[in-house]
């Protein structure tokens, strides 16, 4: 049952219109960071608030929405997340990748490939990709203006000198339709190629202030040196429950002498394969 | 039509007409004029607060000047006024046929960043994608500027004051720029350190044919460096020319109390 008290999506409908701009600005110019009057939320800065209020502007009624959460269904910011718009705008909600058609996302892009018809929103901590390389805003924002890159590849020259390789694993940078810099939030790198993709994918930093997206096809190049290729690694295990060795794996640790398993971090996905009758190792 | 390539060939690199940039009622540097000319070291002398470090930066863009020109002879489009050039153009000239030394190592390198990707982020910025490439070269201008290669992966934090100025001209020099901008590049160096410095400069000056604009204080640099000198006081150039003429026969009464003011050991 939709609470009365609350408008439909949590926030009201000006608040939803000033959003949906960003997001159609963002759209248009992709990879651009669209900067907006981000709202208090009822959770705290960290736990997804730029992808809530994203999600709340995209959001119909009709919609099936879902949260994953570093890839699961059940963990605290996925279900608190799910049970916020449950309660604030009761859509309904699945943990398919395949019958949702807004898919809001922490830290993972689901394994089964996304359609035309789904929306993937992100929870973007820190959208700007030369943050750690300029402290300046102002700096930053001249760079991306005048297409001044070539500190990205300072840090990744950094890691190769410091590594051996590009130690990079997470956040790796993008650059979008061979013009922005692009952070695609602390997403594994396993998941960069899949950033090309049929769907919209939207990001939402909400302390932060800035919307940004990528339009369905858009062309997502992940840097690197012509030397030192972009490889998108994974653990060189199969998941010990479904067997599949395509999926992005936890490492989860079992006891205290080394022992040690490795699953699919997307939960749906995993779910499915075993249902499906795949079973890997250490499945019962 | 006058054919330009030829003009740049053999006209001035870098013509500054009527330079003024000043901080409300008060002028920082005012109507100031010079010609550069290829492989020519311009030294600029004065006490504190004569507005050479602001004629400096209005020169190489960091400051916009009030009023005035400053040309330069690009390799691309002959002679441009780079106060109006665009400032992408503006910008990328800083990246490529420019460099400038700070006078606070500090300033001019990033600090968190290793001495190899010090060295490579010009490379980096005007299109390398090559790591092999840009280690190499980066090693290749340690050495010039006699820092050991194998310390290439440390940070400039753990380098003594010398070695990161040198750290920092190394950084500058590695595209091969044609102009070299410097704010007291000895400033803050005990003796000895600048004595090697200014050796290597001297070298590295004479080996790229280099021309540099130097601001500083210390006459023995411009003596040891500079073909041409400007005095500069209260913001005006008051006595300009060779320098071994200005330094050895002063006829503006500062420049005279300037070089009578030098220490004799």
């Amino acid at each position: 049952m939709t609470d009365q008290s609350y408008n439909f999506a949590y926030l009201d409908e000006q608040t939803k219109r000033m959003i949906r701009r960003a997001i159609l600005k963002g759209l248009a110019v992709p990879g651009y960071q669209v900067p907006f009057a981000s709202r208090e939320m009822p959770m705290p800065y960290g736990w997804g608030t730029g992808g809530v209020q994203v999600s709340a502007a995209v959001l119909t009624p009709d919609d099936t929405f879902k949260v994953i959460d570093q890839g699961a269904d059940d963990t605290t910011n996925a279900v608190s997340i799910r049970k916020f718009f449950e309660k604030t705008a009761s859509v309904a909600t699945t943990t398919h990748t395949g019958e949702a058609d807004v898919i809001q996302t922490r830290h993972r892009i689901p394994e089964e490939p996304l359609t035309e018809d789904q929306i993937l929103v992100y929870q973007v901590p820190i959208p700007e990709p030369l943050r750690f390389l300029e402290p300046r805003e102002t700096e930053t924002r001249k760079m991306h203006a005048l297409e001044e890159y070539g500190l990205m590849h300072v840090r990744l020259y950094e890691d190769i000198a410091r590594h051996g390789h590009i130690a990079t694993a997470y956040a790796y940078p993008v650059r979008v339709e061979g013009r922005y810099v692009m952070d695609p939030s602390p997403i594994p790198k396993f998941d960069n190629p899949k950033l090309e993709s049929p769907a919209i994918q939207l990001f939402g930093a909400g302390r932060e202030q800035r919307i940004y997206a990528l339009p369905p096809y858009s062309k997502v190049v992940s840097l690197d040196f012509e030397d030192h290729p972009f490889d998108p690694s994974k653990a060189p295990h199969p998941c010990a429950l479904c067997g599949a060795d395509d999926s992005y794996l936890d490492e989860i640790i079992t006891d205290d002498r080394g022992g040690r398993m490795f699953v699919c971090s997307d939960t749906d996905y995993c779910t499915a394969r075993r249902d499906a009758g795949h079973l890997g190792e250490q499945a019962q | 039509m006058k054919d330009l390539s030829q003009e740049v060939a053999t006209g001035p690199l870098l013509s500054v007409r009527g330079l003024t940039k000043r901080y409300g009622n008060h002028i920082g540097c005012g109507d100031v004029s010079f010609d550069l000319w290829p492989g020519e070291v311009m030294g600029i002398v004065g006490e504190s607060g004569s507005g050479k470090t602001t004629l400096l930066r209005s020169m190489a863009g960091h400051l916009t000047p009030d009023e005035g020109q400053v040309i330069f002879a690009t390799r691309a489009h002959g002679a441009c006024d780079t106060v109006t050039m665009s400032e992408p153009e503006r910008r990328m000239l800083g990246r490529t046929d420019w460099a400038f030394v700070h006078q606070h190592a500090r300033d001019g390198l990033r600090m968190g960043v290793s001495a190899g990707g010090n060295v490579g982020e010009r490379l980096m910025a005007v299109g390398a994608r090559h790591y092999g490439d840009i280690r190499g070269q980066a090693a290749d201008w340690l050495e010039r500027v006699e820092i050991a290669a194998s310390r290439i992966d440390d940070r400039p934090t753990t380098f003594s004051g010398g070695m990161q100025q040198r750290l920092q001209i190394a950084r500058n020099l590695v595209t091969g720029p044609r102009l070299v901008f410097m704010d007291e590049p000895t400033g803050g160096l005990d003796v000895s350190v600048q004595a090697r410095l200014l050796d290597l400069l001297r070298g590295l000056v004479r080996d790229m044919g280099l021309s540099a604009v130097i601001v500083t204080h210390d006459l023995a640099v411009v003596r040891l460096l500079a073909d041409r000198l400007m005095v500069m006081k209260d913001g005006h150039v008051v006595e300009a020319g060779l320098t071994d003429q200005v330094l050895d026969d002063p006829q503006h009464a500062y420049s005279q109390l300037l070089v009578s003011s030098v220490l004799q050991v």
